[in-house]
């Protein structure tokens, strides 16, 4: 009686626990998928956990569904982990909710799965309809033998020999190796001017004869990549690169099928079985407009029918199941292109690429613009990377905040990181920048800081002591606009208020010194990585003060440009060499974008078109200023007076006073 | 944003000037953030304290009460300071925002940080 009474009390505990978990699919399937369960029986019922997402076949939950009665149809959607079953009547679905809810079944990857079921109205999935292969798509099946495989896949042997000429690799997720031109993945291109020794393999040569007689082919390849991909491997989608190959692109399938994605721009994807012994043809717009690649998995989504062999994997659900994928060997021909790729993709074709530099601004409307693209949404992309290079602040910026009175109240206008903010504990300095990025990173530090336009700046007049801005006014890109941004700072002065002012000078070279920023260039040459900018690090010595008070030149003669430099005006933009002098007073500064990316972590193969690669150039507008050109723009506000103007390792720096 | 910092922003909303002060703030999210006390350091703050503007500031989040103006000789005045202490440094607004009393315009602030971006219009000149 006694253990009765028990194992009865545990089998309902155990009942409660499946239908809490029971109510819970039900929660989470109408929350994500907007599946929306009955109380009643109907029937059809929702399979939680039964789906192709979750590794369970149609091949192992179709009997077990069975059990309980005529399936009239097991719908599957692909890469989802629940599947809709209906029964021939309802006393069937009823009878199945009973026995299955809380059932454990072994999935094809034998882990256990719990099933839980709910009624629902009808099985709720959006037909996709039938889709078109990508135009320019060709899949041959069987166009070799089984004879011809078996020696294609012998004739190439992985070994660990690092002198193995033909440059085998294994990347994250497969082997290859390379024929004929070996395939750079840092560049996604081959080097034309050295073709590897040996060519092709021998026994490719007849292969390839065939199917250029047969016109599967036009042109006969002279570069072969071999990729094997175990089970669970991939290849990221990529657009073989148009500068590198010809239109026509062969890839054949060995050992094993396996289902590619091939995706269009506008999002249409389309997933195509490739049968073991197929050839994959690709030209035209599938060639130079859609993505290929392979999703790292062990199973794929095929269709259960046998009949079915190549092409796309349909939408009809009630037709998929799931496919163990054996180890694949695919040979990819492709022709090397010794001239530039004039396809019609322009988009996405790195021959067509036009980057148009942009011009030197003619009205104020299209020097914000410029600043807008070329100043702050730079900043915003490198902010990380920007803030990891800037944490030693300047001796003399240093300086000057410490000599200030304590209690002084100072603003730090393009505070970047906020490295000055907390410099002198004796002083409340608010800082602030265009760059919500840069700001979040003071606001992690607990500094006072908010995101504002140097030229509109949200402080009240005459509330600062002092104010700083640093590396700030070169990022203007018209006279008028430097002078409006220097109007502004001194705007937030009390009349006696100091500021201090950094802006990158045109001179790199002074007093027959080199600025750091050129010498950098020396140390760097080796394996020190290059960070561009004259803003960074430490400055080693000290310049002596610049003799350039006697400068009076207006800010019209300043446009006309001072200093030796050509005038740049109705042109495009010269873009600078990091570490080398100027050439010209309006330049492009490149920023080499270094991710986290850390040594051990392979190089993503082919590189799909992101703009976010760590290894991504971006360039922002400077105005470097020449000797004088500072105090000049300075003096042309009537209520300031210059304390000191001087040379500060390659910046030209002013601290003035408000009258 | 402390509120020491609410006391020195102003709107730069174009054409509104003087006008544009104080931002009238609104907080959704307040934090206490302890902040080791410095007497002369807090002396020296009062003077520069628009001083209206903070009692409406502190008024709308409910703070201890802050004088109507600055006390008698509150330089030795431990227990005023303290309190100042707390109210222009120690109060961290995380989520609100602020809103220029001129024009109307609302700025956001987020995880402590005001957002006072303005679009090209309203900066034109």
């Amino acid at each position: 009686m006694d253990t009765n009474h028990q194992s009865n009390i545990k089998l309902s505990k155990t009942k409660k626990k499946f239908l809490r978990k029971q109510i819970k699919a039900r929660n989470t399937l109408l929350r994500h998928e907007g599946i929306e369960a009955v109380s009643y029986a109907t029937q059809s019922l929702v399979v939680a956990n039964g789906g192709l997402g979750n590794s369970v076949s149609r091949k192992q939950l179709l009997p077990v569904l069975e059990k309980c009665g005529l399936v009239e149809a097991l719908l599957m959607p692909p890469n989802k982990p629940y599947s809709f079953v209906r029964y021939t009547t309802t006393e069937e679905s009823r009878k199945a909710y009973v026995t299955l809810n809380g059932k454990e079944i072994v999935d094809d990857l034998g882990q256990k799965i719990i099933l839980y079921l709910n009624f629902v109205e009808k099985a709720q999935w959006k037909e996709m309809g039938l889709q078109p292969l990508p135009p320019g798509l060709m899949v041959v099946e069987e166009i070799i033998s089984s004879e011809d495989e078996k020696m294609l896949l012998e004739s190439i042997i992985w070994t660990e020999d690092t002198d193995n000429q033909n440059f085998q690799k294994s990347l994250k997720h497969r082997r290859v190796k390379h024929f004929g031109y070996e395939f750079h993945y840092e560049n996604n291109n081959v080097d034309k001017d050295k073709p590897l020794p040996g060519g092709l393999p021998d026994i490719c040569d007849s292969i390839l004869e065939k199917w250029l007689k047969k016109g599967y082919i036009k042109h006969k390849p002279d570069q072969l990549t071999v990729n094997q991909y175990e089970p669970g491997h991939g290849i990221p989608p990529h657009i073989d690169t148009h500068s590198a190959f010809e239109d026509e692109i062969v890839s054949l399938s060995l050992g094993s099928e396996i289902v590619m994605d091939f995706k269009h721009p506008d999002g249409v994807t389309v997933q195509v079985m490739l049968p073991r012994r197929s050839l994959l043809v690709m030209t035209g717009e599938s060639r130079y407009l859609w993505t290929h690649g392979i999703t790292p998995r062990k199973f794929d989504t095929v269709q259960a029918s046998e009949h079915y062999k190549s092409g796309i994997i349909t939408s009809d659900i009630g037709d998929l199941t799931l496919n163990k994928r054996g180890i694949r060997t695919s040979f990819t021909f492709r022709k090397v292109r010794h001239t530039p790729c004039n396809c019609s993709y322009s988009s996405v074709c790195d021959s067509q690429r036009k980057e148009t530099p942009p011009s030197f601004p003619e009205s104020d409307k299209e020097a914000s613009q410029l600043e807008q693209e070329y100043v702050h949404r730079v900043y915003e992309e490198i902010a990380g990377h920007f803030s990891s290079t800037r944490h030693t602040p300047w001796p003399r910026i240093v300086e000057f905040l410490k000599a200030l009175p304590s209690g002084s109240i100072v603003a730090d206008i393009g505070c970047g990181n906020g490295k000055y903010l907390g410099i002198n504990k004796e002083l409340y300095m608010i800082g602030c920048d265009r760059s919500q990025s840069l700001v979040d990173i003071c606001r992690e530090k607990q500094l006072q800081a908010f995101v504002c336009d140097a030229l509109a700046i949200p402080v009240r007049s005459g509330s600062c002591d002092a104010c700083i801005s640093i590396a700030v006014i070169h990022h203007f890109s018209t006279a008028g606009r430097r002078v409006a941004a220097l109007q502004e700072l001194v705007r937030l002065l009390r009349p006696g208020g100091k500021a201090l002012i950094y802006v990158w000078a045109m001179e790199q070279e002074y007093n027959n010194q080199k600025s750091k920023y050129l010498k950098e260039n020396r140390i760097s040459q080796g394996k020190k990585e290059i960070s561009d900018t004259s803003m960074q690090g430490q400055l080693v010595e000290q310049m002596p003060d610049a003799n350039s008070q006697d400068s009076a030149a207006s800010v019209p003669s300043i446009q006309e440009g001072g200093c030796n430099s050509r005038k740049v005006t109705n042109s495009e933009l010269p873009i600078h060499t990091n570490r080398t002098t100027f050439h010209s007073q309006d330049v492009l500064v490149p920023w080499h974008l270094k991710g986290n990316l850390g040594k051990d972590k392979p190089v993503e193969p082919f590189g799909p078109i992101r703009s976010h690669d760590p290894g991504s150039v971006f360039h922002r507008y400077y105005h470097v200023f020449c000797d004088g050109e500072l105090e000049a723009a300075c003096q042309t506000l009537s209520n300031v007076s210059i304390l000191q103007s001087y040379y500060d390792q390659g910046n030209w720096c002013v601290i003035l006073q408000k009258i | 944003m402390k509120l020491l910092t609410h006391n020195l922003l102003s709107s730069h909303v174009r054409g509104v000037g003087p006008r544009g002060f104080p931002l009238r703030l609104q907080a959704t999210e307040v934090r206490i953030n302890p902040v080791e006390f410095n007497p002369d350091f807090v002396a020296r703050m009062i003077p520069k304290v628009e001083w209206a503007a903070l009692l409406e500031a502190a008024d709308t989040l409910h703070l201890v009460e802050v004088p109507k103006e600055p006390t008698e000789g509150y330089v030795n005045d431990e227990t005023f300071l303290r309190k100042m202490h707390h109210v222009l440094l120690e109060v961290d607004v995380l989520e609100g925002t602020l809103q220029c009393p001129e024009s109307g315009r609302v700025f956001p602030i987020s995880r402590g940080i005001p957002n006072m971006l303005l679009n090209d219009e309203e900066t034109e000149t």
